[in-house]
């Protein structure tokens, strides 16, 4: 997903002049060609993600439309008030390329983690935030970024994530994704959770539970009416890997809660805790410790059901 | 035009002219109106926005946006006064105006805004963020191959924040000769004297190196200021303008003084004896 997205602005560049490339010091030979063949949109700056969002925003103040690239929460969390201030204040045409959304970085530890991304930046207006789920998703999101007129950060999964938008087409900034019907549950989830979130959905159909997963690349803005659409089911579970406060579960609950339209068991909502992760490990051993692997996310739903039925 | 400076001494300008009285004036208006401001902060940069707006911006008060405009960005945002009196003056919006400061409904905030204000290039306010985005604007215009001219404004305070010299570091390593920064070098940040809450001394040499071509001026002589500012200095560097100024400067009462750096609720009288300090025949 990560090479696809980079492999993309590089596409976007050749089309489109007003495409820029800006990097905090990334590793060797990223999106070489692009440096040898368009070295006047090409800036590898160094380690200093205040300065580049701001950079950023003065060439975006001039036309151009960057493509800001570092690690997800040093994109997030270290420049915060340049987010809010440069880009958002100004509403202005830059793009966030967080490497490592969530757990990608567990062998890292806690501060490679981007497990509030989603909160931290859903609270800054005009900002739009966007979590493909594959590789081929993120090549079909990556052109719409051309034409928004809004700062977007884009949350990658690891590389090499599973393809779980087989078949589908196009893309919409702000619309939902089916990924798969079912009558009783409707399964919310994004970015790279989705996929689980179907394999999930397949496990409880072994028990006789029909639960359908509808994928949300687009975290804000959330697609409303999808959201409230899901109302009319039984139970509606969010499934995302970042924390439970002000993530998608919380972006889902706002909406059914101020329309009163819940569910009539409620809402469950599955991703991570109040804590920094004790472990190490890889991304699937912390989502497996957290119970955000399939096996887990089937078992909270079922003992949901038992409770609440 | 170099003359020594030290962080103790403050410069021995000519006495102000009518321009420069006229734009305090303004300021004043505002204080009044609004019932608030950061006066001291405003007054010492009067002369360096009155020289770059005047005599060196090109600059089209009836088309703001028009893009062969050079572009200066007030990022101590917290000066804005000053800016707004330059602005109002050269038509971007009606001198009356200034009296709405911090109103309810009025263009002119505490700290300038982009979508706003005709003429402001961009938000400030947060310290820091100015440098930046004037790197991004002159690397822009760099692609577009036009000879605009960026100026960045910022305060002996702000540049306490690390965010100024990450974006010194990347003004240098591009070779920014477009880019120009003053340091407003008035002394007095918030709590106190600069040299005690965050001493910046060297300055001149960090500066230097950090790869600008640096010079220091008197702030308020306006000859000074047009010397330094008239053309880039640097052939492959960005420039830095430390301007020496006073703080609050043209009302005796509140030069030098920090607790002149905001006010609110400032007595008639007062505000009287500002507007008599600068009368045109004062």
């Amino acid at each position: 997903m990560r090479k696809t997205c980079l492999n993309m602005v590089y596409e976007l560049a050749k089309q489109d002049p007003r495409v820029v490339f800006v990097g905090s010091d990334l590793g060797p030979g990223v999106l070489d060609e692009m440096k040898h063949e368009m070295p006047d949109r090409f800036y590898m700056e160094g380690v200093s993600e205040q300065h580049i969002i701001g950079m950023a925003a003065g060439l975006a103040m001039d036309g151009f439309i960057p493509y800001v690239n570092t690690i997800a929460t040093f994109i997030t969390r270290r420049c915060y008030e340049q987010l809010a201030v440069d880009l958002c204040l100004h509403d202005l045409p830059v793009r966030l390329i967080g490497n490592g959304g969530g757990l990608v970085y567990a062998p890292l530890g806690p501060t490679h983690l981007a497990t509030e991304d989603i909160a931290i930046t859903s609270t800054l207006p005009n900002m739009t935030i966007v979590a493909p789920s594959d590789a081929d998703e993120m090549a079909r999101f990556m052109p719409t970024t051309l034409d928004w007129p809004h700062p977007v950060y884009i949350r990658l999964g690891k590389g090499g994530d599973p393809l779980v938008t087989k078949g589908q087409e196009g893309f919409e900034i702000g619309k939902a994704v089916r990924l798969r019907d079912g009558a009783d549950i409707e399964i919310i989830s994004t970015g790279v959770m989705s996929g689980r979130a179907v394999d999930a959905a397949e496990a409880l159909a072994v028990d006789g539970i029909s639960a359908g997963v509808l994928h949300m690349p687009t975290v804000k803005p959330l697609d409303r009416d999808c959201v409230l659409a899901a109302g009319g089911a039984k139970l509606i579970v969010t499934v995302e890997e970042h924390f439970k406060a002000g993530g998608l579960g919380s972006a889902v609950s706002d909406i059914l809660i101020d329309n009163h339209r819940m569910p009539e068991m409620g809402i469950l909502r599955l991703g991570l805790e109040d804590s920094f992760p004790l472990n190490y490990g890889s991304q699937d051993e912390l989502l497996d410790a957290f119970g955000l692997q399939p096996p887990g996310i089937a078992d909270s739903i079922r003992k949901a059901l038992d409770i609440r039925n | 035009m170099k003359r020594p400076f030290s962080n103790e001494m403050y410069p021995d300008s000519p006495p102000l002219d009518e321009r420069s009285k006229d734009l305090r004036r303004l300021v004043v208006d505002a204080l009044d109106g609004g019932s608030r401001g950061h006066l001291g902060s405003s007054m010492s940069l009067i002369e360096i926005l009155r020289v770059i707006y005047d005599d060196v911006l090109r600059h089209r008060p009836d088309d703001p946006t028009w893009e062969e405009r050079d572009r200066c960005i007030l990022s101590k945002g917290h000066g804005c006064l000053a800016q707004y009196a330059v602005l109002a003056t050269h038509g971007y919006f009606p001198r009356q105006e200034m009296r709405t400061f911090c109103h309810f409904p009025s263009i002119l905030g505490g700290h300038p805004e982009r979508s706003k204000i005709p003429g402001v290039e961009a938000s400030t306010g947060a310290l820091g963020h100015g440098l930046s985005i004037g790197v991004g604007m002159a690397i822009a215009a760099r692609i577009r191959k036009r000879d605009t001219r960026v100026f960045v404004v910022m305060g002996d305070g702000e540049i306490n924040e690390g965010s100024v010299w990450e974006a010194a570091m990347s003004a240098s390593k591009h070779g920014l000769t477009n880019l120009t920064a003053v340091v407003d070098y008035n002394k007095l940040q918030s709590y106190g004297r600069t040299a005690e809450v965050l001493d910046m001394e060297p300055l001149a040499d960090k500066w230097r190196a950090f790869g600008f071509e640096t010079v220091e001026v008197d702030g308020h002589d306006v000859g000074e200021l047009r010397r330094a500012l008239s053309t880039p200095l640097g052939e492959d560097k960005p420039t830095m303008v430390i301007a020496h100024t006073v703080k609050g400067k043209g009302v005796a009462f509140a030069e030098n003084e920090p607790t002149w750096h905001h006010k609110s609720r400032v007595p008639a009288d007062q505000i009287q004896a500002m507007y008599d300090a600068l009368a045109e025949d004062a």
